[in-house]
């Protein structure tokens, strides 16, 4: 009696159906082989697994990992200080920046990458302007290299790192700062000592989401990074739709979360202050 | 010798005046409380003197030093925050530390201070322990163990036991005025609770209205309020109007006189009688001043009161306290 009850609660039921679910799929084609014609066949194998640690697909693991690590680290830079200077502003100024950050999620996605290539392609505004008042002769390479994914990047997830610091920034107790002042530490020892772990939570929350979604985006290398930048993301976008192996596919995406999983652990861990644990063992 | 001197200090916020012009002077290894009723500015003066607020007018001297443009971390002293504000990712010990680390003192003094507050403040099993491991009444004392590990010149406590629930109160309040005498620190307290600042303060100042009241010692403010907010702020009073003059009695100076005819002062009805262990009180409605007074009689009185009878109200000239508005 008790065990149906359980079974048919609506959070259950959504996250098996939308969560639980397709992963179990994709786990189990992952196992799965393909005939020619892309069909799958039904079989236990580990060949997709073994396809994996060819020296170009580890190659462009690594890369990926380079790139949303690269990406987090970034968007934390910018992020932080922008974040900073929002929550100590007067409120209308909040407000309008708050407004500024969540404006580019009104507008269609795919327009805003494609406006990233007007300005960085050979005859586009960047290098127009640099030639025009005479910084460069030639156009500069901008478009479809590393550096214009990676600024592709920043650019679509840098409100993913701003928005849950400012709102741990908001969230603190300014008397904590006022009693470092008390205790006789500078703003700057404040800052580092008061303010800095106490907004790690922030940090943490923004870096596994900039961290997740660069990993699993593969619009922005298709726009911006042209056939050299290919990240495993768009190899497995290819496996599903263009080369119709979806066991090599699936077996690429289980590598992938694994791998999250195991950095968003690791980050954790790393960030995560003693004291933090010491409250979960108490709950 | 004066420890922290208020010269002609004055506060607006946004054009309102919260703090009207005062003066104060407050002497070395006293405990002067700050009392008055909810937004008289309290909390605005002890915020100006830790240097959280600048005055708009006026200036603090701090041990003989004007100390009104100094930031507050360059002044020997601390605060005890109303809600303790203690830093929630560190232990107890590592808030304790806080402050001497800022302080650059070296490690092994650090240690001693820091087992020198964690002892006085009778925390030593809780010294790793996280604020949030911690009751309301053992994290206002780590507030306290945090401020006088610095051995501060000054310590200003706001409403320090506010949160608290009676009885820790009153343990508190003991082991306060305790710690007080033993550190010899000056101790400028802010309460609302009358009772709390007549036990623990060496004076007292009653504040309203962003003004200063009265400034005395408990027995002073007790035995001869100069002010009608002072004479009804402390303990009951009863206040009377004659031609060109206001004064208070307490209702322990009152008499009751049963013989209608014999001479009293006044005249009046029992309106209600109060008993309370060891004393009573008499509500007595007078007939030529629209008032009850209220009359408080101890163990030595025989006589049988009733409700509705008509007695008179007598007391001693010496008694009368007389009160400016
Ligand atoms: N930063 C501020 N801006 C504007 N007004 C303020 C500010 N701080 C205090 N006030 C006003 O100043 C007055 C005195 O405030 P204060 O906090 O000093 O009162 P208090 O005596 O400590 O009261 P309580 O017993 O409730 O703590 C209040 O009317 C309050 O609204
Ligand atoms: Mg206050």
């Amino acid at each position: 009696m008790k065990k149906t009850k359980w079974l048919i609660s609506p959070v259950v039921l959504w996250l098996s159906l939308f969560l639980i679910l397709p992963m179990a799929i994709v786990v189990v084609i992952s196992f799965l082989g393909r005939d020619e014609f892309g069909n799958l066949v039904i079989q236990f194998s580990l060949d997709n697994y073994a396809r994996f640690f060819d020296s170009l697909y580890l190659g462009i693991y690594w890369d990926t990992i380079a790139l949303s690590v690269l990406t987090t680290l970034i968007c934390v830079l910018i992020s932080y200080p922008l974040a900073y200077y929002i929550a100590n502003a007067g409120p209308t100024r909040q407000k309008i920046w708050l407004l500024f950050i969540t404006v580019p999620f009104w507008i269609n996605f795919l327009i805003r990458t494609y406006a990233w290539v007007l300005l960085l392609r050979s005859q586009g505004v960047v290098n127009s302007f640099l030639m025009d008042i005479g910084i460069i002769d030639e156009p500069l390479k901008m478009l479809y290299t590393k550096g214009a994914v990676l600024l592709g990047m920043v650019y679509t997830f840098i409100p993913y790192m701003v928005l849950p610091i400012y709102v741990s920034l908001e969230q603190m107790d300014r008397k904590l700062l006022e009693a470092a002042s008390d205790l006789g530490a500078s703003r700057w020892r404040a800052f580092w000592h008061i303010t800095l772990p106490q907004t790690k939570s922030g940090m943490m929350t923004g870096s596994v989401l900039v961290f997740v979604s660069t990993a699993g985006m593969y619009v922005v290398t298709d726009i911006l990074g042209g056939s050299k930048s290919t990240m495993l993301s768009n190899i497995i976008q290819t496996q599903f739709l263009g080369a119709r192996d979806w066991p090599f596919g699936a077996a690429l995406s289980v590598i992938f979360a694994i791998t999250s999983l195991v950095l968003i652990y690791l980050f954790n861990m790393a960030l995560r202050s003693r004291h933090e644990r010491s409250k979960e063992g108490r709950a | 010798m004066p420890m922290i001197q208020l010269m002609n200090i004055e506060k607006h916020f946004a054009g309102q005046t919260v703090v009207h012009p005062l003066s104060l002077t407050i002497r070395e290894g006293e405990f002067l409380t700050l009392l008055g009723p909810s937004g008289c500015g309290k909390t605005t003066i002890l915020r100006m003197i830790a240097g959280f607020e600048q005055p708009t007018v006026g200036e603090i001297f701090l041990d003989g030093k004007d100390v009104t443009e100094l930031p507050a971390n360059k002044r020997d002293l601390n605060l005890v925050f109303q809600h303790y504000a203690l830093f929630p990712h560190m232990t107890v010990e590592q808030n304790i530390q806080f402050g001497l680390k800022m302080k650059k003192i070296d490690a092994a003094e650090q240690k001693e201070r820091i087992g020198e507050a964690i002892r006085l403040t009778q925390l030593t099993p809780l010294a790793k322990r996280y604020p949030h491991q911690l009751s309301g009444g053992q994290q206002q004392r780590v507030a306290i163990a945090r401020a006088i590990a610095n051995k501060p010149r000054v310590l200003l406590l706001d409403e320090p036991l506010g949160a608290l629930d009676l009885q820790l109160r009153k343990n508190l309040q003991a082991e306060l005025k305790q710690l007080q005498r033993s550190l010899g620190i000056t101790f400028v307290y802010v309460t609302h609770d009358q009772e709390e600042a007549m036990m623990m303060s060496d004076r007292i100042v009653i504040m309203n209205n962003g003004k200063i009241e009265q400034i005395g010692t408990p027995k002073e403010i007790y035995n001869r309020p100069q002010t009608l907010f002072a004479a009804t702020f402390i303990g009951e009073n009863n206040v009377f109007h004659e031609a060109e003059r206001m004064f208070a009695i307490r209702p322990e100076k009152l008499k009751a006189v049963r013989d209608r005819e014999q001479k009293a002062k006044r005249k009046g009805i029992i309106q209600d009688i109060v008993y309370l262990g060891n004393v009573h009180k008499l509500m007595v409605h007078l007939n030529d001043e629209q008032t009850t007074v209220s009359i408080c009689l101890d163990f030595t009185d025989e006589d049988e009161w009733q409700i509705g009878q008509h007695i008179g109200v007598d007391w001693f000239d010496a008694d009368e306290v007389n009160i400016g508005l």
